[in-house]
């Protein structure tokens, strides 16, 4: 196990490395600085400028220092906005996003894992189809999409819900169901089905036969390897969360890091896009090895040493 | 040893009624023979193969048949409700939605043919060579097929776009840079344990080239999971497309991708719901109908379920 651990944070440190070096390569490889105006600046002010974010120096001189910033936790500031560090940007917006996406993680998990075993056991009654019906419409549904909907029909149509900000709970509901529905599908279709296969096996039919209760034999009994592939999709989930966070951050009207992401993306906020990416990619190499740690402690046929 | 002599005598003509026993009554079905007869069984699948190919059929002819082009502007008639001269209504420039909405399709089709395509033959490839050779190379690929996949592939579009500017062709330069890592993943896991069976060794014995086993031998054996995968991959790619777009990062105006329609009707979203609707209705309808051949296909290539 320690093996292991050591072996994936030396893994995960390269592949880190080779995704801020990409980055830093891609976004300096962009045609016209970030300070290329459409009237030009003054040559006074333009030197000026690159040397307040160390562009006059050599290129490889840059990366040292960017990497080197990037290890003490600094991102830099911004290119566009004055006296805005990438930093005070994440600090912003992430603990709003992660708020938001956490809400939609445990709404995925506690919804959809029970949807899918009572799809299981009911097979083919009316609750499975039922179930699955609207699992399959979830799973076709784009987040965009729902997202509109829900504006449309529970904010502008009924009042119900608001349609912008964060103030109260109701605020939560329509971002939250807009960035899990389709996960919660998914994790309700992919429990269905492996719960499916494990209640088929001799191990359940001889728990069965010593007579243990049907709640014993399907709470402790199938769930166990029944929620293994399940476990897997929570590295995917955390990914889909956040990149669905770029949409119904969009919709909603929420200041989080998704927002402040696109929108770098709109103004060519160099700096600011360089410094997320690279915080989204160490968020989630992390919580991938988390995942893949908890896996191998469920799941004991994982040999963790190879 | 003494050999024992079989007489003449002893063959007796067997009877009519047991060479009825023997007979193999029903004709022998290959694998894909018996694969598509079980689709066709499946109606919903057969639904979603219908829906597909009226989908893309409509995306090449519709715009012929239509009297307005996708960026033909009428601002006297903007915002219009569906009526008979405009069927889905026009936008706030008042060009004709139904033509944008098969556009939309277009654009989608570009990018399902392109997933196909980086996905049979980067994804195969890589994934074959991979679990044929094994040991060292294997590691190797596998790794760099891992950091891939650790960011998301919206991530690298995004990044990508920044760079190249946006459009439809940095939708199809991201696509073919990083969208076959699952593929080759599946493959190399379907090569890896067909490799260990007897006609691969008779093959190897024959002095078959890897080539010729990779191509002849590995690969239609696990074009069944292959196309299973393909049926995953293909509504991902035009699902990832459309969610570019919707950001204001896919295709730009005034071509039209289903995503930019549907953030274009955002605005105006509580007066005209009929642009937001149309667009995602589309999205939607294309998305079900892959859910549904993929469904069927996975039932029907599945060997254990052959009867």
């Amino acid at each position: 196990m320690g093996r292991f651990i050591v072996n994936r944070v030396f893994s995960m440190g390269i592949t880190l490395l080779l995704v801020i070096t990409i980055t830093f390569a891609l976004m300096h490889a962009i045609p016209g600085g970030p300070f290329t105006r459409e009237k030009a600046l003054p040559p006074a002010v333009m030197k000026a400028l690159e040397a307040k974010f160390n562009l006059d120096q050599p290129l490889w001189r840059q990366y040292v220092d960017y990497l080197g910033g990037v290890i003490k936790g600094d991102l830099g500031p911004s290119f566009q906005r004055t006296g805005v560090t990438v930093n005070k940007l994440i600090e912003e917006g992430f603990p709003i996003s992660a708020k938001i996406g956490g809400l939609s993680v445990l709404l995925v998990l506690i919804l959809g894992v029970p949807i899918g075993i009572i799809s299981a056991l009911k097979q083919n009654k009316w609750q499975d189809q039922l179930a699955m019906f609207l699992a399959t419409l979830g799973v076709t549904i784009p987040s965009f999409v729902l997202g509109t909907l829900i504006i449309y029909i529970f904010s502008a149509k009924l009042g119900w819900l608001p349609s912008y900000g964060l103030k109260s709970w109701k605020h939560y509901i329509g971002p939250v169901i807009a960035l899990g529905g389709f996960s919660l599908s998914f994790v309700a279709r992919l429990t269905r089905s492996s719960m499916l296969e494990v209640l088929q096996q001799d191990y359940i039919r001889t728990a069965r036969a010593k007579g243990l209760s049907e709640f014993v034999v399907v709470g402790k009994h199938a769930l166990k390897n029944a929620l293994i592939p399940v476990v897997t999709y929570v590295g995917p989930l955390v990914a889909a969360i956040l990149t669905g966070s770029f949409v119904v951050e969009k919709i909603f009207a929420i200041p989080g890091m998704g927002k402040h992401f696109v929108e770098s993306v709109g103004n060519r906020d160099y700096t600011v896009l360089m410094g997320i990416t690279i915080f989204y990619a160490i968020f989630l190499v992390v919580m991938v090895l988390l995942v893949d740690i908890t896996y191998g402690l469920i799941d004991p046929r994982i040999k963790m040493d190879e | 040893m003494k050999m024992r002599r079989i007489s003449h005598e002893m063959w007796q003509p067997i009877s009519s009624e047991e060479r009825e026993k023997e007979k193999i009554d029903r004709p022998s079905m290959t694998y894909w023979q018996d694969a598509w007869r079980r689709l066709k069984r499946n109606k919903l699948a057969m639904l979603g193969l219908m829906m597909i190919i009226l989908i893309f059929a409509l995306a090449i002819v519709g715009p012929w048949f239509s009297a307005y082009s996708y960026s033909d502007q009428n601002l006297l008639r903007g915002n219009e409700g569906p009526s008979e001269d405009h069927l889905f209504g026009t936008d706030a420039h008042g060009r004709d939605l139904y033509v944008r909405v098969l556009y939309g399709a277009r654009i989608s089709l570009v990018v399902a043919v392109v997933a196909t395509i980086v996905n049979f033959f980067i994804g195969i490839l890589y994934g074959g060579i991979s679990g044929y050779m094994g040991g060292r190379v294997d590691n190797i690929m596998m790794r760099i097929v891992d950091i891939i996949s650790t960011i998301p592939l919206v991530l690298y579009a995004i990044i990508l776009m920044v760079v190249i500017g946006s459009g439809l062709k940095s939708i199809i330069i991201t696509l073919g840079t990083i969208y076959w890592v699952k593929m080759a993943r599946i493959v190399r896991g379907q090569i890896l344990s067909l490799k260990e069976q007897e006609y691969v060794l008779a093959a190897k014995t024959l002095g078959a080239s890897i080539g010729r086993i990779l191509f002849r031998h590995l690969i239609p054996n696990a074009m069944g999971s292959i196309i299973v995968t393909m049926t995953m991959m293909i509504p991902s790619a035009i699902f990832t497309e459309s969610f570019l777009s919707f950001i204001g990062l896919g295709v730009s105006a005034p071509m039209s991708s289903w995503g930019s329609l549907a953030s274009d009707a955002l605005g105006g979203l509580r007066s005209y719901p009929y642009q937001l609707f149309f667009p995602s209705a589309a999205i939607c309808i294309t998305m079900l109908a892959f859910n549904f051949l993929g469904d069927g296909l996975r039932d029907a290539l599945d060997p254990r379920l052959r009867k």
